[in-house]
């Protein structure tokens, strides 16, 4: 009897370690970034252009980089992924196409980014002809953020409730009626959060705008969507990696890094709590 | 057993086939002790040896029934019977479940509706239906309502505002809800909700209205609402009404069929079934020996 | 007329559905077609096998065993940390917290996972590096070893929040069988959920792997880039995805150095394709087995 329960202390000791290992790591990384970001992030950082070999000035140009390749990885993958999760749930193909679609999407869920890199720059800036581009870059992280958005909106239309798919069905409305009148408008806040989810998950992906549309260095912004841009990663990787000036260009790099985290981080802990608020809705 | 059903089966084909030539008593049922009639009225739908397979499993074995003009006609039945079952086919609502067969023949006013060239969604605005679980949609009453025509192209605000007033008063639901015509339709009490279903039914002007074990999930209060509800729609439309409670069916109903292991065991006056069942079956059920 | 334009509508939601797979697909003939040419120069052995990469030397050499073993190190290095850290995690979620701790936890969990894999990099390089390498006495900071911490933190929410779904598809009267046989909670925990669970979890194990071997930024910022094969944990490595990144933007399009990053990539998403069919198949197969025991 004293044997088991010594056994039990020491056991639930070590995952207590284990899950209070998690919080440390945050912890950590939150704080290093945090303190030595935070000195460096001011409005002129914000809202400034790169001056002196990047040594000075902000990083305006790499944040509104990012928010368009964010914005067209988004406008290209949401219809694309909606379209596929309502023909997995609303349309209910035969099992094997569902296998084959439900393997695909998770295969494409683990590939490597630096693959959907190399990807991007054979098809769409070669074969296709966009150059090193926004559309590349957004094209590229559309694929990528694809199965997130395809994961999310499935869970949301699965939980609306068959019941009142077959009220409309009975009302004489047709599949496609109901579909967008009924399952949709229920579904949607629940493919918000997955498209929230994606794009926090976007917004700081690196390998895959290597070479499709990242900038090292650019004076102004970008003027249409065949032009490259500077994107937050890409930034804190290329002060990190390049120029001459170390000093200063880590110090940019920290306040960089903070503020992608910032944004990063926020826009996750919105969608998580999106999800938390949602999934109590469905159960009252 | 099967050979009055034949019998019935013959019965119903000749009449099915002519129905204009036929003079009188419509949808005689020998099997029934005297009575032989659907009440003077042309029967609304008539299935006719109709079998349905989940997979390879046998739901629904050669189904012989009519359903008379503008009556109550109540299923009954243990749970599993298939009396569910049958009545959404009624409506080709069985469609939604993959991996299902149907063989025989249903028709509506004569008309097939199992043939492909029948639209279901056409038909299933003459032949409505209301669920088990009330299931307003996340929306407002007065869209809930609306919802009925816009998906039929009504597009004159005047007109799905009237037909929305008279719906909800059809379904004596106007007087607790004309203020609440813009709340969502979730806030609704379990039995409000009920009548907001068959509101919305109502609204797209069905012929036939499908009821599915209405109350199943309702408070007896709002039974008794529905249920009077029930009593009065059947002035105007045919009514089916599946039900586990024999209680409910005598009250509700005209004629009564009772379905066991997915057979159709009898089917007759709702007060001759109840005072008088043929089958011993029938008579085990009614007086609680299983079920 | 309405039905044609339902069964068009159909169609149209049918081929968008397979656009997924047109990209898996589309990823797998680029990679063959841009990676296949270096086999004329180089043998897929000598490719596999070779030793020495030096793909800009004259003559070049393209020998991937380094980057290879490179991946292969680290991600080991960084299954000791993921696996008993996210497993554990998961374990402890899923048994002792309580609904309201859950409600902060899951969430902790969830942004670590959503923690930007360039800050992961950038905080290693600044941060980790400098600190092993005075801590441990180390001639250079960028090692195998500091790579393995910082992929290993990475992957520990992969793995914890697949381990913790795979638990929740324990029946709850495997746990209640046991308690009425006079087990205590761990006797409970280790002798049945964990081996019910067993097939899921090693699910999350692969997954984790899956998820380190494919990462780019961090390796490219914390490996170090020596394209040597390892004698020891805090020697400096490159691994496949670190070579790609860090050499496709100066290798000339169509050269034997461009196909050779494209058989490397070819390689990686093999590799993670048959992680991620292995992870399928299991855990299709517990969640028949315990879908039906429940």
């Amino acid at each position: 009897m004293k044997r088991k329960s010594i056994a039990q202390k020491i056991g639930f000791a070590a995952l207590g370690a284990c899950m209070g290992a998690n919080i440390l790591f945050l912890g950590t990384i939150l704080f290093f970034i945090g303190v030595k970001g935070l000195g460096a992030i001011n409005w002129a950082f914000l809202t400034q252009a790169p001056r002196d070999s990047m040594t000075a000035g902000g990083v305006a140009p790499a944040i509104v980089g990012t928010l368009y390749l964010t914005l067209g990885a988004i406008l290209f993958a949401l219809p694309l992924g909606v379209a596929c999760a309502v023909y997995l749930t609303e349309y209910s193909p035969k099992g094997w196409i569902v296998n084959v679609l439900r393997i695909s999407i998770n295969n494409l869920a683990g590939v490597p980014s630096v693959v959907f890199g190399l990807f991007g720059l054979t098809v769409f800036v070669k074969y296709m002809g966009f150059g090193v581009s926004i559309l590349s870059g957004s094209l590229t992280l559309g694929i990528l953020a694809l199965p997130v958005i395809i994961s999310a909106s499935q869970e949301a239309l699965v939980a609306v409730p068959q019941s009142i798919r077959e009220a409309s069905l009975a009302l004489g409305a047709t599949q496609w009626e109901t579909i967008r009148k009924v399952v949709l408008p229920a579904a949607l806040p629940g493919i918000l959060t997955g498209v929230i989810l994606s794009v926090g998950r976007v917004a700081g992906e690196t390998a895959p705008i290597l070479f499709t549309a990242a900038a090292f260095y650019l004076k102004g912004y970008p003027d249409s969507v065949f032009s490259e841009v500077m994107a937050l990663p890409y930034h804190i990787y290329a002060l990190m990696t390049e120029g001459t000036h170390p000093e200063e260009q880590t110090r940019i790099a920290y306040a960089s890094s903070l503020l992608l985290l910032g944004l990063v981080l926020s826009v996750s802990m919105l969608a998580i709590w999106l999800r938390q608020r949602q999934r109590k809705a469905y159960h009252a | 057993m099967h050979d009055t059903l034949v019998d019935y089966d013959k019965q119903m084909g000749l009449e099915n086939f002519h129905p204009a030539l036929v003079k009188g008593p419509v949808g005689v049922n020998k099997n029934s002790l005297g009575e032989a009639d659907l009440f003077g009225t042309e029967p609304k739908i008539i299935s006719r040896g109709v079998n349905f397979y989940y997979g390879a499993k046998r739901a629904l074995n050669n189904i012989n029934i009519s359903f008379a003009q503008r009556r109550v006609t109540a299923i009954i039945g243990p749970s599993g019977c298939g009396k569910s079952t049958f009545i959404r086919l009624l409506n080709r609502m069985h469609e939604l479940v993959p991996g299902t067969r149907l063989e025989g023949e249903i028709l509506l006013d004569g008309l097939d509706i199992l043939s492909p060239a029948c639209d279901p969604a056409e038909l299933r605005k003459r032949v409505g239906m209301v669920f088990q679980k009330p299931n307003p949609f996340p929306k407002t009453v007065f869209e809930n309502v609306a919802y009925g025509l816009e998906v039929n192209g009504v597009t004159d605000r005047q007109v799905i505002e009237a037909t929305v007033v008279d719906s909800l008063k059809k379904a004596a639901l106007w007087g607790e809800i004309k203020d609440r015509l813009k709340d969502s339709a979730l806030g609704l009490s379990g039995g409000q909700q009920q009548r907001l279903c068959i509101a919305r039914a109502l609204a797209v002007s069905p012929e036939v209205i499908l009821f599915d074990e209405p109350c199943a999930s309702l408070d007896p209060i709002s039974t008794g609402k529905i249920e009077e509800l029930i009593l009065e729609l059947k002035k105007e439309y045919t009514i089916v009404i599946v039900t586990h409670n024999m209680q409910q069916a005598a009250r509700v109903s005209d004629r009564t069929a009772f379905f066991l292991m997915g057979d159709l065991i009898e089917e007759g006056r709702t007060d001759n079934i109840f005072k008088a069942p043929r089958d011993r079956r029938t008579e085990d059920y009614i007086t609680g020996r299983f079920g | 007329m309405n039905r044609r334009k339902e069964r068009f509508i159909k169609y149209l939601f049918t081929a968008v559905a397979f656009s997924s797979l047109a990209f898996l697909v589309g990823i797998i003939l680029v990679l063959f077609k841009e990676a296949l040419p270096i086999f004329k120069t180089v043998s897929p052995s000598a490719f596999l096998l070779g030793t020495s990469w030096y793909p800009t030397a004259e003559p070049p050499e393209f020998g991937i065993l380094p980057l290879i073993v490179a991946s292969l190190w680290v991600t080991a290095g960084a299954l000791v940390i993921c696996v008993p850290l996210g497993v554990g995690s998961a374990l402890y979620l899923h048994e002792l917290a309580g609904n309201k701790q859950r409600a902060v936890l899951k969430p902790v969990i969830e942004i670590l996972a959503s923690v930007p894999s360039i800050v992961y990099g950038f905080f290693g390089m600044v941060v980790l590096a400098p600190f092993l390498q005075t801590a441990l006495d180390l001639p250079i900071g960028l090692t195998a070893f500091t790579t393995s911490l910082i992929l290993g933190v990475m992957a520990t929410p992969t793995v914890a929040s697949i381990a913790e779904d795979a638990l929740s598809y324990v029946p709850r009267s495997f746990r209640e069988a046991s308690f009425a046989v006079g087990a205590d909670r761990w006797q409970t925990l280790t002798k049945v959920i964990i081996p019910a669970a067993g097939s899921g979890i090693s699910t999350a194990v692969i997954l984790g792997m899956s998820r380190a071997i494919g990462e780019t930024m961090t390796v490219l910022m914390v490996a170090g880039g020596s394209a040597i094969i390892p004698e020891s944990i805090f020697d400096p490595v490159r691994p496949m995805t670190a070579a790609i990144a860090a050499e496709m933007g100066e290798a000339p399009v169509g050269s034997d150095h461009y196909h050779a990053l494209f058989a490397i990539a070819l390689i990686l998403f093999l590799i993670t394709f048959a992680f991620n069919v292995a992870a399928e198949l299991i855990s299709r197969r517990y969640r028949l087995k315990l879908g039906q025991a429940r």
